[in-house]
């Protein structure tokens, strides 16, 4: 124990459906760490819980020591979660740079008065800020589009850009590559990869593409109908007799 | 050619030459109407400046944070009565009206609270049933609405030797300027990125650490504080208030505005202001065809054009700036 983040035993149940039943995980600090299940294995809801979107039925997960349970999103990702989605939730008629901005929101120094009065030190101060992911993700030509408008390999930089600007110690991306062609997947690698090496961010990320997944994570679990049904490195995860049958069936 | 040294540069109000040029003499034609137009135009002016307040607090919560309320009646009402007690009790005129907007932003906070369950058309008809109650409540408690009378407002004095209308004229151009402002400031900075994230995900907004709690409430507590003043300044033109002037049509006067102005717009508040107090004027001999004409123009607007006039105005300049390219 003494994880960055420990999940333990946890259960979500919506109704008479077990979206997770007893999942317990363990995310080290500077690991990748992948999650790999079938459709409605309860990744996402996985996810959800940790971000505090969805409050568990049962079980802990403890930040740092300390318990998520009951937090509200804001205040989460105020303590260094950060996440993406995996249908892209942006903020479709900002700029990319105002989507950008919305992540710096929680370390602005609040004053009403000095919006009202167009005091803009701070702004500038996050604008630098911003910028330095704007040229780390190549966004420069799109800065100030609005995002509605821009291209899907676009909008999943941005929102990779989103998160990074809150300056999480743990970044959660839900199917980081989905829907991306080759090349793009070969500039997210770089990326992530990039994110852990450069910006000390540990990364915890579903994946269906596994070739994606196993030439990132440092680790790599995976889960089906709600339960984890294996853990280890990514070889021997995609061997695991368990994860073949949920995969390919009997 | 458009070149940013700056982020400074970038954030400024007005940057290009050009809306400074077209600002100012904006201003200038505005600041000169009393001297060449005759005192029925300048008293439609005075009408179009207030309502561009109340349209402006109603486009910050519906069309900036996406909460749709249908209660600005009650906040036009409460903003009069308290503004009309306060003037009565001796209080002066821009402290009244701190006052009136002060008491519509609290009571808007306690609105705002179903607005943290509730979404979109069931916002819109729990806020309609508090607009309906407050307008009873005024109706029938007569220690608030003044009885059968109503409150009578003392007028403003009239200032520099200037008529009690332009007087008037001037003082709303101000208040209007300055809201138009604090307005503009507001929504580029980190308050109205915020709202708008809460409207365009709010899941989103709340996973970048925007509270939604504080957001939504603060929506709900600045656009009551318009609202109010709407109602104050509107009770400081007519002079006497009676509870009946603020019926649930009102709300749906604000409504129209934003709608036909441009949804989440300043400049398209006050072409919506201008369009909901032009409209009856002009149909004044018809009375009856207001509704009908609101209607309509809605639909165009909603098939045509969906910003509004904002939009048609945004659309002319892009045609202006390409040419002879299209």
């Amino acid at each position: 124990m003494g994880g960055l983040l420990e999940v333990g035993d946890l259960s979500l149940n919506f109704g008479g459906i077990k979206a997770l039943e007893g999942v317990s995980l363990s995310v080290a600090e500077g690991e990748t760490l992948a999650v790999i299940g079938p459709n409605g294995s309860g990744k996402t809801s996985l996810f959800n819980c940790i971000t505090g979107i969805y409050r568990p039925t049962s079980g802990a997960i403890a930040w740092q020591g300390e318990s998520l349970l009951g937090s509200t999103p804001d205040a989460i990702t105020r303590r260094g979660i950060a996440r993406t989605f995996q249908n892209l939730r942006l903020f479709h008629n900002l700029s990319v740079l105002d989507n950008l901005m919305v992540g710096r929101h929680l370390h602005f120094a609040k004053n009403l008065a000095n919006a009202m009065l167009r005091l803009r030190g701070e702004e500038i101060r996050h604008r630098r800020r911003c910028e330095e992911i704007v040229e780390f993700l190549n966004l420069e030509p799109v800065r100030k589009s609005r995002v509605g408008d821009c291209p899907y390999g676009v909008q999943k930089r941005v929102e990779l850009g989103r998160a990074l600007a809150t300056e999480p110690k743990l970044l959660l991306l839900d199917e980081p590559v989905s829907g991306l062609t080759q090349e793009e997947k070969e500039e997210f690698g770089y990326w992530v990869h990039e994110i852990r090496g450069r910006f000390g961010i540990t990364v915890l990320f579903v994946e269906h593409d596994l070739r994606f997944a196993s030439r990132l994570a440092s680790r790599m679990a995976a889960l089906d109908h709600g339960v984890k049904i294996a853990e280890g490195t990514p070889a021997e995860v995609q061997r695991h007799p368990e994860v073949i049958k949920a995969y390919l069936g009997e | 050619m458009d070149l940013i040294e700056s982020y400074r540069e970038d954030l400024r109000f007005a940057r290009r030459p050009i809306a400074r040029v077209l600002l100012g003499l904006l201003l200038a034609a505005l600041l000169g109407l009393p001297w060449v137009a005759p005192d029925h135009l300048v008293f439609l002016a005075t009408l179009v400046a207030l309502y561009s307040i109340g349209v402006m607090g109603q486009n910050i919560l519906i069309g900036y944070t996406g909460q749709i309320s249908f209660a600005q009646a009650a906040f036009l009402a409460i903003g009069a009565f308290a503004f009309g007690h306060l003037r009565i009790g001796g209080v002066p005129f821009p402290l009244a009206l701190v006052g009136a907007g002060t008491v519509a932003a609290v009571v808007g906070v306690l609105v705002g609270f179903p607005s943290l369950r509730l979404k979109g058309p069931y916002l819109a008809i729990a806020t309609l049933g508090f607009g309906v109650a407050v307008y009873q409540v005024f109706v029938n408690v007569e220690l608030l609405s003044g009885g059968r009378t109503g409150l009578a407002i003392a007028k403003l004095k009239p200032l520099f030797g200037l008529s009690a209308m332009h007087t008037q004229y001037y003082v709303y151009l101000l208040l209007l300027a300055l809201f138009t402002l604090v307005t503009y400031n507001l929504v580029s900075s980190y308050v109205g990125r915020a709202l708008v994230a809460v409207r365009d995900s709010d899941i989103a907004a709340e996973v970048n650490g925007v509270n939604l709690t504080r957001y939504k409430l603060l929506a709900f507590a600045i656009s009551s504080f318009y609202t109010g003043v709407h109602g104050a300044l509107y009770a400081q033109v007519l002079g006497h208030i009676e509870p009946q002037i603020f019926n649930i049509l009102e709300s749906l006067t604000l409504f129209v505005a934003v709608v036909i102005g441009g949804i989440a717009s300043i400049e398209g508040s006050i072409l919506g202001a201008l369009f909901v107090i032009a409209v009856p004027k002009l149909f004044s001999e018809y009375r009856e065809l207001v509704p009908i004409v609101y209607g309509v123009a809605i639909l165009i607007v909603l098939m045509f054009e969906p910003l509004g006039l904002y939009g048609g105005w945004l659309k002319t300049r892009l045609y202006f700036r390409n040419w002879p390219f299209r």
